[in-house]
C-alpha cells in the first residue's frame, strides 16, 4: 500500500464516519459538525490527487471546496438557530412537523 | 521518518473523527473536530501543499470552528440531545455508512493504480501557486466571492426575513 492509497483509505473512512455521524447524532449542531468532516474527507482526497500529479488544479479545487464550506456553515448556523428559537431544542426529532 | 509522521497524524486524525461520534457535548465534539482538522493540516504539510495546510488551519480552524464554538456556547441549555447522542437510525446507520465504506475501500484496493508519484513540491510553494490560480483561475475565484456575498445576504435574510416579528 503506497501514500496515495493509504491516504485515500483514510479519506473514505473519514468521509463513512461523518455520515455515520449526520445519520445517527440527535444534535443539530453536531450533525452540522460531522458534514464538515465529510468535506474534510473529500478535501483530503483532493489534496492526494494533486500531490501525486503535482498540478496545481486539485489545489485550487479545494481552495474553492474550502469556500463552498465556509458558505454552508455561515448559511445553516442561522438557520439552526431560527429553529431553536421556535421549539427551543437542538433535537432533530422535534421537528417532524413535514411527517405526514 | 516523514511516512511515520504520515502514520501518525492520520491515528490522530480517525481517533479525532470517531471522538466525534462519541463525545456527549457539543463543545467537545467541536474540539475533536478542531484536533482532526489540524492533524489533517498536518498532513497536508507533510505532502508539500502548505498552502492549502495554511487555509486549512486559517479557514476551517480560524473561522468556521470558532463560529462553531461561539455558537455552542451561545445555545448552551440543557437540552435531551445531549442526554440521548443516538437517533433510532443508530444500527441503519452504521450499516448503511459501513456498506459504502466497504465498496470504496474494495473499489480503491481492486481498481488502484499505483502510478508515478510526483515529488516536485515547487507547483505548490506560494508564489507559483498564486500566479497560477489568479491567472488560470480568476473566474472561479471571483465567482467565490459572489457566493460569499450571496451567503452572507442569505443568512441576514434568515435571522431578519420574517419582518422582524420574533426579534
Amino acid at each position: 500500500m503506497d501514500r496515495t492509497q493509504f491516504l485515500l483509505a483514510l479519506s473514505v473512512a473519514l468521509f463513512a464516519l461523518g455520515l455515520v455521524g449526520v445519520i445517527i447524532r440527535r444534535n443539530a449542531l453536531v450533525m452540522l459538525m460531522c458534514m464538515e468532516l465529510m468535506v474534510n474527507g473529500v478535501i483530503l482526497s483532493l489534496v492526494t490527487f494533486a500531490a501525486r500529479t503535482a498540478t496545481a488544479s486539485g489545489a485550487v479545487l479545494a481552495l474553492l471546496v474550502f469556500v463552498v464550506a465556509a458558505a454552508e456553515i455561515a448559511i445553516a448556523i442561522p438557520i439552526v438557530l431560527l429553529l431553536v428559537r421556535q421549539r427551543q431544542t437542538l433535537d432533530v426529532g422535534a421537528y417532524a412537523r413535514l411527517k405526514g | 521518518m516523514e511516512s511515520v509522521l504520515l502514520y501518525a497524524f492520520s491515528a490522530a486524525a480517525l481517533t479525532g473523527a470517531l471522538l466525534v461520534l462519541i463525545a456527549r457535548h457539543p463543545m467537545r465534539v467541536a474540539l475533536a473536530l478542531i484536533a482532526t482538522m489540524l492533524s489533517l493540516a498536518c498532513i497536508y504539510a507533510l505532502l508539500g501543499v502548505h498552502v492549502i495546510a495554511v487555509f486549512q488551519v486559517l479557514i476551517y480552524v480560524g473561522a468556521v470552528m470558532v463560529f462553531m464554538v461561539f455558537v455552542i456556547m451561545l445555545l448552551d441549555t440543557r437540552d435531551p440531545s445531549f442526554v440521548n447522542r443516538y437517533s433510532r437510525l443508530l444500527v441503519p446507520g452504521v450499516l448503511v455508512a459501513t456498506l459504502l465504506a466497504a465498496g470504496l475501500g474494495h473499489a480503491l484496493a481492486r481498481h488502484y493504480v499505483a502510478g508515478p508519484v510526483s515529488t516536485s513540491p515547487a507547483d505548490f510553494r506560494l508564489q507559483p501557486f498564486s500566479a497560477g490560480f489568479l491567472r488560470e483561475y480568476w473566474l472561479h475565484f471571483e465567482l467565490t466571492s459572489v457566493l460569499l456575498i450571496a451567503a452572507v445576504v442569505a443568512a441576514v435574510a434568515v435571522i431578519q426575513g420574517r419582518g422582524g416579528r420574533d426579534g
